[in-house]
């Protein structure tokens, strides 16, 4: 089985039962994906599969034979950290740092659907061409992604900090 | 304990309480309350930070380990009996499987010392781990797994075939009640407090509520399960473990397996969360054993259904709470009595009382707390154990006494506020609680309330405000120690085996020490999560801060001590005592001079030394037998009830603290919120279904076991008094707590002014608003 | 897990083929099988992965839609035809799960999910579902979740899905793919009722494969909604929803569609309602009488008596939200 991860491509050969959570973590040596529940319950494990968000618990890793996934490993490290990565250090959205990389990988994949217009439960016109990152927006969006600590109040600011102009900015490219 | 003893204690009591100030800890303000504007307080992001958002924090589970095995637990699935017979063969015939360990081939371990039975026991229980054939709780493990692969270990346990005999058990509430109830203790002390005749001053009082609360099973779900990487190198243990207890882990393992404490290494650098469930269970004892037995390191991550099956969780109360009063709103009674249940195999009381003892001047008390045992896996801390759900009843009480009587809430409140602590007679250490309601109520526009139920509609959504005292006690375990160590370029390292599960503690006496000194924040390393370090510290009971911070002044003073004397008769200093210097600009000045100062650089390469190494252990915790110290918040909460589904969603939330000294305004802000946040999951949504046929619960997962997300938490504010406690290290109490508490009434008091409607019975799920 | 072999379709063929072996069963996401089969609940031998096929949603010559089974969740709510011709369906997917589920799970897999019941999920618990003739712990057991219609005593567990209660309204159809040939069956007759077989869940024979769900060129844009209602603000599965469309012609009702969620064994056509409904004046009181002809045969259990007078309330809600909706299309 051949993967790209985080750019580079990786060969592995490993039971059909490995979820790519634990492809990552047990093999792979990048334990930076979470393990908070395995049963997609929780979003900890969150990565990027084809810029796509999904929970890598429930993924059977040979299912992604091909794929190029994307972890926190690949977002940004220390000294060279993802601007969302900064907004999260300084608006505190965090406080044990379990579930950061599953919050920080799912709000890239949200910024993403948001760009591709993707509406959701609380989007008041399914058809609007584009959508405002509204609070509301924003929390629902990422509900997928629990916080025991209660760092959501920080986490919703650091991701509109970082993100609050992806709607604004795809509706003036819709109008170009 | 005999009568004699008893009585000893008793005179030491009020010993204790009589001394002069000055001869108890924290009879002399910390000097570092002085510092006014400087890093004390200061908003600073997590120096751990930039580790954690890149994924680059290493957990327990993620300890790299040569030849590394996984393990798998199987639990048992009755309550009570035992194991007729167990048939392993074709588990261990399964591919990959390094070992299959049961009671039948598990290495010999001493019993367990429970929490409580010494000051470093860590154990949940005292349950001999997989000694023989008992079976004590539905949940507890029968089997062991260890494999070269996780998926390898889970299947063959699944292979593992269990005959079980039931045995009685007694799993339901009504059966345990039967059974009669025993007096509930807490730290050594019965749960009971009688002043007067506080039944016929309530049967009498002129207003009176009277009602009965019930709170569910709660668990901590903390995000990062419960994990340990562990290996035996010769006879000595080393485990990288989650806990938030280090050196009681240490001191635990070397009793169960009957080695030396200093042949247990544990580390624990980061914690993916705690709550109180972080601490020796049997997963870290089987895993040791099975590594023994197997030769092999073990990794064992407990699974979200294991962790509901082996980690207890807070216990159910049923709390009655009667208060009766005067026209003018002034109380003669509080009666705050009920029940909780534990289990034959631990000595933890949900102390649902603790806050009434201090919260509110009466004539007369009766608060007691009876306990009744089940067949379950051990209750434990969470949160603001006693105070999370106490505070639910006497705060709900209130309100429904507030509305007997026409009066203001807070009003109320303020009517009865004690001048000393109504039920030990203690001064109060400091008390802001009527400052955090004034400015909360200003900042909430408490005053522009409809105090109307049910009157203010926004479309189909009922919307209403209700408030709560938070309330939460200063701690202070005994046995914190700290090491310092300054060195020739100015730079210091202090070494504490304390934790950092998210607090911010790392950040906040990086501050601290930094301060003290007289360094900047980067010329300070706080080493922490590591029993080569000094202390017996635990990162609970909100009392960590004081712990370390206590340490810190004792050893700090040493270090004051020894430079002085290292400064010698060549130095500005020459004939200084340490109580006339103070840390300044990376060295010590005479504090009523700020130019006479000596640089630790300079001091330390004139006595040609490299580095100077002290270490000081903090004094016993005598403050807390002479002052009543605890922390205050006003909580205030706007709901909106949908008049048709009767969902509840929180649209507002406001905390105003009175805590001491904040040392960080951003990660306190963080603690405080955390809480709140917690507090809402408890008033609206978390239960613990115990399935009373089998003593099974029922709902072991995060999706049916439901915690708030995302949509469920509006913008919360915070503020706080920012006041320091002069009897406290650095004038602060402990925040980690206080958080949670109030926040059930100050919901539940909220859907009462939106609905007309009183829920007693929590979580305040949709149903009951139908 | 059970150990199993793994093959990835290449083809419809070819899934049918690996599909008709024994012990088989076909891998969609695998939002819900991977951890049925991690929870040993589910022990397929051979999994045989099809998300590589039917992925596409075409326009059928009707002018409906065809939405292929392995379409994923999100990609089914962003499809702009679908948000302009079926938003009833697009806001179901969208109340189910969480983003990252719905960027994992097909329609097909969807559709053929399993119940959330406690007893079920755990195999210390008697349960009829996983071992036909145990019993059922969940009669007297933890029903808060569990279904108050067309539940029998071998079974009161409830369908989980969203998206399958706006297709119960819409009047999808299905299409299967069996070695012998396909065939097209409503999607309200593809979950079955528990009865005393209630480990037998659809219609669906050995080695079938759904590979398409199709909409009728109707669908209720006008005035329709999906209601739900549910313990958490988000991320919990529904207390009761409920799939509504209705045509009004001078205040006089046309057609109507009403599913229910949360309630029963699958997702439930409110046949009853419906009936007391068409034809009459969009009143208050007209939706109150429907609701009450539906709920009438409900039964509470233990825990979930509430669900009867939630369902009553937000059916009438509901009903009046819409008809007093303008028309938007």
């Amino acid at each position: 089985m051949r993967l790209t991860i985080n750019g580079r491509q990786v060969e592995a050969d490993v039971d059909v039962r490995t979820s790519l959570l634990d492809l990552l973590r047990d093999h792979l040596g990048l334990p930076g994906t979470k393990k908070g529940c395995n049963q997609g319950a929780c979003g900890a494990c969150t990565v990027l599969a084809d810029g796509e968000r999904i929970n890598s618990c429930l993924a059977l890793a040979v299912q992604y034979d091909g794929r190029e996934v994307t972890t926190i490993e690949g977002v940004g490290a220390p000294g060279a950290l993802h601007p969302l990565q900064r907004a999260f250090v300084e608006h505190d959205g965090f406080q044990c740092g379990y579930c950061t990389p599953g919050q920080i990988c799912s709000a890239i994949g949200m910024a993403a659907e948001l760009e591709r217009g993707l509406p959701s439960y609380v989007t008041g016109d399914l058809d609007a061409e584009t959508i405002e990152l509204t609070h509301d927006e924003l929390r629902e969006r990422m509900s997928g992604n629990l916080c025991r600590c209660g760092a959501y109040n920080g986490i919703v600011d650091a991701i509109r900090e970082t993100f609050g102009q992806i709607a604004e900015d795809a509706g003036k490219r819709e109008a170009a | 304990m005999s009568f004699v003893q008893e009585a000893m204690q008793a005179v030491m009591k009020k010993a204790i309480a009589l001394a002069p100030d000055g001869w108890i800890p924290g009879g002399h303000p910390d000097p570092l309350m002085r510092e006014k504007h400087g890093l004390i307080g200061a908003s600073i992001s997590r120096i751990d930070g930039p580790l954690k958002v890149a994924g680059q924090a290493r957990f327990a589970a993620e300890f790299p380990m040569e030849g590394l095995t996984y393990a798998a637990l199987r639990h048992s699935t009755i309550a009570r009996g035992r194991i007729v017979s167990l048939d392993t063969t074709q588990a261990e015939a399964a591919p990959g499987v390094v070992l299959v360990m049961t009671h039948l081939n598990a290495p010999r371990l001493k019993p367990t010392p429970p929490f409580g039975s010494k000051p470093q026991a860590a154990g949940g229980d005292d349950v001999p781990v997989m000694q023989d054939d008992r079976i004590h709780w539905n949940g507890q493990p029968v089997a062991v797994v260890l494999a070269e692969t996780q998926d390898q270990a889970d299947h063959a346990q699944s292979l593992i075939r269990v005959q079980y005999e039931v045995q009685g058990g007694v799993t339901s509430l009504d059966a345990a009640r039967a059974q009669g109830p025993e007096p509930g203790k807490f730290q050594g002390e019965l749960l009971k407090v009688e002043i007067k005749d506080a039944e016929a001053l309530f049967a009498a009082a002129p207003v009176k509520v009277d009602a009965v609360y019930r709170t569910p099973p709660h668990n901590h779900n903390p995000i990062e399960l419960h994990a340990a990487t562990l290996a035996w190198e010769g006879d000595e243990l080393r485990v990288h473990d989650a806990t938030q207890a280090v050196a009681h882990a240490a001191w635990t393992l070397s009793q169960v397996f009957d080695i030396k404490e200093a042949q247990v290494h544990v580390t624990s650098p980061f914690v993916g969360g705690g709550f109180g469930s972080k601490t020796l269970w049997q997963h870290q004892i089987l895993a040791a054993a099975a590594a023994r037995l197997a030769g092999r390191p073990v990794r064992i991550v407990v699974s979200r259904e294991g962790v509901f099956r082996i980690v207890g969780g807070r216990a159910l109360t049923e709390q009655r709470v009667a208060i009766g009063a005067q026209q003018d709103g002034g109380f003669d009674a509080i009666i705050h009595t009920g029940l909780t249940v534990m289990t034959p195999h631990n000595a933890m009381t949900e102390p649902f009382i603790v806050a009434t003892r201090s919260a509110y001047a009466a004539k007369s008390f009766k608060l007691e707390v009876d306990t009744v045992k089940l067949n379950m896996v051990a209750n434990t801390f969470m949160r603001a154990p006693g105070e999370a759900v106490g505070t639910f009843a006497l705060e709900s009480a209130i309100d429904e006494l507030a509305a007997e009587l026409g009066m203001d809430p807070i009003a109320l409140r303020s009517r009865n506020e004690p001048e000393q602590d109504p039920t030990n007679g203690l001064p109060f250490s400091q008390r802001g609680v009527e400052q955090a309601w004034k400015t909360g109520a200003e900042r909430f526009g408490w005053e522009t309330r409809n105090a109307t139920p049910g009157a203010t509609r926004d479309g189909d959504w009922l919307v209403g405000v209700g408030c709560a005292t938070a309330t939460y006690p200063y701690y202070r375990m005994a046995g914190g120690a700290a090491r310092i160590i300054l060195d020739r370029t100015g730079r210091a390292v202090v070494e504490i085996a304390a934790h950092e599960m998210g607090m911010g503690t790392a950040t906040a006496h990086t501050q601290v020490v930094a301060e003290r000194l007289g360094l900047s924040l980067d010329q300070v390393e706080f080493r922490y999560g590591d029993t080569a370090f000094p202390g017996l510290v635990l990162a609970g009971g909100s009392q960590q801060t004081a712990s370390i911070g206590s340490a810190v002044i004792v050893a700090h003073r040493t270090l004051v001590t020894e430079l002085l004397k290292l400064a010698g008769n060549d130095s500005p200093l020459a004939g200084l005592k340490p109580d006339e210097v103070g840390g300044l600009d990376g060295g010590l000045c005479k504090l009523d001079e700020p130019g006479r100062c000596e640089s630790y650089a300079s001091i330390l390469a004139r006595a040609q030394r490299e580095t100077l190494t002290v270490e000081g252990e903090a004094p016993p915790p005598l403050e807390l037998q002479h002052w009543s110290m605890h922390s205050h918040g006003a909580m205030f909460c706007e709901v909106r009830v949908n008049a048709i589904t009767g969902e509840t969603r929180v649209s507002r939330f406001l905390g105003s603290f009175d805590c001491g000294r904040i040392l960080n305004a951003k990660t306190a802000a963080s603690q405080f919120r955390g809480g709140i946040i917690m507090g809402l999951g408890l008033a609206l949504m978390e239960d613990a279904q115990f399935d009373e046929r089998t003593g099974r619960i029922m709902n072991p997962s995060l999706a049916e076991y439901h915690v708030p997300v995302h949509m469920d938490v509006p913008e919360i504010e915070v503020m706080w008094t920012d006041e320091p406690d002069p009897h406290a290290p650095m004038g602060a109490r402990g925040i980690g707590e206080i958080g949670i508490t109030g926040v059930g009434a100050a919901v539940a008091n909220a859907v009462f002014n939106a609905t007309g409607k009183r829920v007693r019975d929590l979580p305040i799920t949709l149903d009951k608003l139908l | 897990m059970t150990p199993f072999l793994y093959e990835r379709a290449a083809d419809r063929q070819g899934a049918l083929a690996l599909g008709a072996r024994a012990g088989a069963s076909y891998l969609g996401g695998g939002t819900n099988l991977v951890d049925l089969m991690r929870e040993t609940i589910a022990h397929p031998e051979l999994l045989v992965d099809v998300t590589g096929l039917s992925r596409e949603i075409e326009d059928t010559p009707e002018g409906g839609l065809r939405i292929g089974a392995g379409v994923k969740n999100t990609a089914v709510a962003g499809d702009r035809r679908v948000r302009q011709r079926y938003p009833l369906l697009a806001q179901a997917i969208l109340a189910g799960a969480s983003a990252q589920i719905r960027n994992m799970a097909t329609t097909g897999g969807n559709i053929l999910q399993r119940t959330r019941c406690a007893y079920f999920y755990d195999d210390a618990a008697r349960c009829n579902k996983r071992a036909p003739g145990a019993g059922c712990d969940a009669v007297e057991g933890f029903n808060r979740i569990h279904a108050i219609l067309g539940a029998s005593p071998a079974c009161v567990a409830t369908h989980p899905s969203d998206m399958c209660v706006a297709l119960a309204a819409l009047e999808a159809t299905v299409t299967l793919e069996g070695q012998d040939g396909g065939r097209e069956i409503a999607f309200a007759d593809l979950h079955r009722l528990p009865g005393e077989t209630p480990e037998v869940e659809t219609q669906l024979r050995p080695g079938e494969l759904i590979t398409a769900v199709t909409l009728p060129p109707n669908g209720l844009a006008a005035r329709s909604t999906y209601r739900k209602v549910r313990d958490r603000a988000s991320y919990a599965f529904a207390l009761v929803s409920v799939a509504a469309g209705l045509e009004l012609e001078g205040g006089v009702i046309g057609d109507v569609r009403l599913a229910l969620g949360g309630v029963a064994h699958k997702p439930w056509r409110a046949h009853a309602a419906e009936a007391a409904l068409k034809g009459r004046p969009a009143t208050e009181s007209v939706f109150r009488e429907a609701a009450e002809a539906e709920l009438a045969p409900a039964r509470p259990l233990r825990d979930n008596g509430f669900k009867i007078e939630l369902a009553r309330r937000v059916i009438v809600d509901t009903l009046v939200k819409l008809a007093r909706t303008e028309e938007t299309v």
